[in-house]
């Protein structure tokens, strides 16, 4: 019997991985089981262009039917694998099957942090991470209705800027004291912020939802500054808990995400983890990372694929992100956490700049505001370990190129 | 349906049937032409489909976008024929189209 895989998730690390397979010469069978009633598919833009609906449903797809029928893929969709015995190689599946398996590829990626509040169980809460969720929440993001977001991550600042574009009434509501807290400095976050304000949404930082109540059908979010905001609609998007139950009861190690090498490997033979759900070792950062990024999927997506097909190479890449706000393209390069100092490069009332993170000189990360240039160089300075002077990043007026020489 | 060749770095050439009104970034990823990623799902946010077009068709190929000129400025390995994939439509217009992907996207 030839080598077989099974691929559990149905986002970009799975899709990846059995392209990745395939483009690696791997010709045993694969399987590929998602709870999910769709093939593979792309998520940035449901927070976009699905949710502004611009983008048709079978546009999302990483690739279309036809190719997982030419590749032989045996696609069990709206199917949960809700068990794995490591020890005999065999997982168990929801409709009562059974798969064996010489390798699996654990892309179980995440879920939306619930709201911990009460009443977060009201009908006009909706959370935004899969297609049916944002068909889910549809019928109520209509012109002139008021939606209050909770959370000012990319999510909940990517609702706000399409639901502004189609006439509803965006609140934002932070817990932190500002937006983007997680990832971004005060000042590229001061950007952000008057961005939003500026085109009409009500964005109050530093306030927590203490409650939601009914009135009507509609919800009211009560707010820890004791507001009281009636809601036709409320997207949470306050963080993602990675899916490690699975590998968890399987006994694999687990810490903040399923634990892997460099190569993907857990800690159970032929078990990799690949995308949002695993922590993996930076080489570039000296720490454990679990990374939700549509790149770390695609790339540890190609490095399970690479050690199952016998090339394995260690995965090691500097991580990058990005987020389309109004006419604003974020593009994030690198980790800017524990940074000393951050340079300004442009001027911000422009809407065209970047922020490059610093530590001890050494350079750490780029906010890059509508500057693919200096995002395109950062990335690859960071990679390199070598970058220009704080003096001469800060410096707008020798051009971007020149400072690549 | 319109004829496209892609010809990888090591010279193999594959030629795809491809459909009209898709991205050519579209195109290579759905057929598995080495060399084409398009990490960021076509919103010109990521330079990893870049290609190379020449010959009489390029000309019929729109012109380069701010942001895809900008994004391939500092491409590896870049030329005037540099291009992002995902920013050309296939239309008939591009029938034979020869398209170029170089050995890896980093």
């Amino acid at each position: 019997m030839s080598a077989n895989v099974v691929i559990v998730g149905g986002g970009h690390a799975a899709g990846q991985a059995v392209a990745s397979l395939r483009q690696g010469g791997f010709d045993g069978g694969i399987t590929l089981v998602t709870a999910e009633q769709s093939l593979p598919y792309q998520r940035p833009p449901l927070s976009k262009a699905y949710l502004a609906g611009e983008l048709p449903r079978e546009r999302l797809l990483m690739r279309p039917p036809a190719f997982y029928e030419g590749a032989g893929v045996d696609a069990r969709l709206g199917v949960e694998a809700t068990g794995l015995d490591a020890g005999r190689r065999s997982l168990t599946l929801s409709d009562g099957g059974q798969l064996a398996y010489h390798h699996l590829i654990l892309a179980t990626g995440g879920r939306p942090r619930p709201l911990p509040c009460p009443g977060a169980d009201h009908p006009a809460v909706h959370y935004l991470r899969t297609i049916a969720d944002v068909d889910a929440m549809r019928p109520r993001f209509v012109q002139g209705a008021r939606i209050v977001i909770v959370g000012a991550g990319y999510i909940g600042l990517e609702v706000a800027a399409v639901a502004i574009k189609h006439g509803l009434q965006p609140v934002v509501l932070e817990m932190a004291p500002m937006v983007l807290a997680r990832v971004a400095s005060p000042e590229v976050a001061g950007f952000f912020e008057r961005v939003h304000r500026g085109a009409g949404v009500d964005l109050r930082t530093g306030v927590a939802v203490s409650a939601i109540e009914d009135r009507d059908g509609k919800a009211v979010v009560v707010s820890t500054a004791g507001d009281r905001i009636e809601a036709d609609l409320v997207v949470a998007g306050v963080g993602l808990l990675p899916n490690v139950e699975l590998a968890q009861a399987a006994g694999i190690d687990c810490d903040n995400g399923i634990v892997v090498d460099a190569f993907c490997r857990t800690s159970a033979p032929g078990v990799y983890a690949v995308g949002d759900c695993s922590n993996h070792p930076s080489h570039l950062y000296g720490r454990r990372l679990r990374l939700e990024s549509v790149h770390n999927a695609l790339e540890q997506a190609k490095t399970a694929a690479a050690d199952i097909c016998g090339k394995p190479q260690a995965y090691d890449q500097v991580p990058w992100f990005w987020s389309d706000q109004y006419e604003l393209k974020l593009q994030t390069a690198g980790l800017s956490q524990g940074y000393d100092q951050v340079v300004i490069r442009g001027d911000m009332a422009t809407r065209s700049f970047a922020a490059f993170y610093l530590k001890d000189g050494r350079l750490l990360a780029v906010d890059a505001v509508n500057r693919p240039i200096e995002f395109t160089l950062a990335k690859r300075w960071i990679k390199d370990g070598k970058a220009p002077s704080a003096q001469q990043l800060g410096d707008d007026s020798i051009e971007a190129k020149a400072l690549a020489a | 349906m319109t004829k496209i060749t892609f010809v990888e770095y090591n010279g193999t050439e594959r030629s795809i049937d491809a459909e009209n009104g898709q991205s050519l970034m579209q195109t290579a990823v759905d057929n598995l032409v080495p060399g084409i990623d398009g990490d960021c799902g076509g919103s010109c946010a990521c330079a990893t489909c870049h290609c190379y077009i020449e010959g009489p068709l390029a000309a019929k190929l729109p012109e380069l976008g701010d942001t895809e000129r900008s994004m391939l400025e500092m491409a590896e390995g870049v030329t005037a024929a540099s291009r992002l994939a995902c920013q050309i439509t296939v239309s008939g217009d591009l029938d034979g189209l020869v398209v170029r992907t170089p050995e890896g996207q980093h």
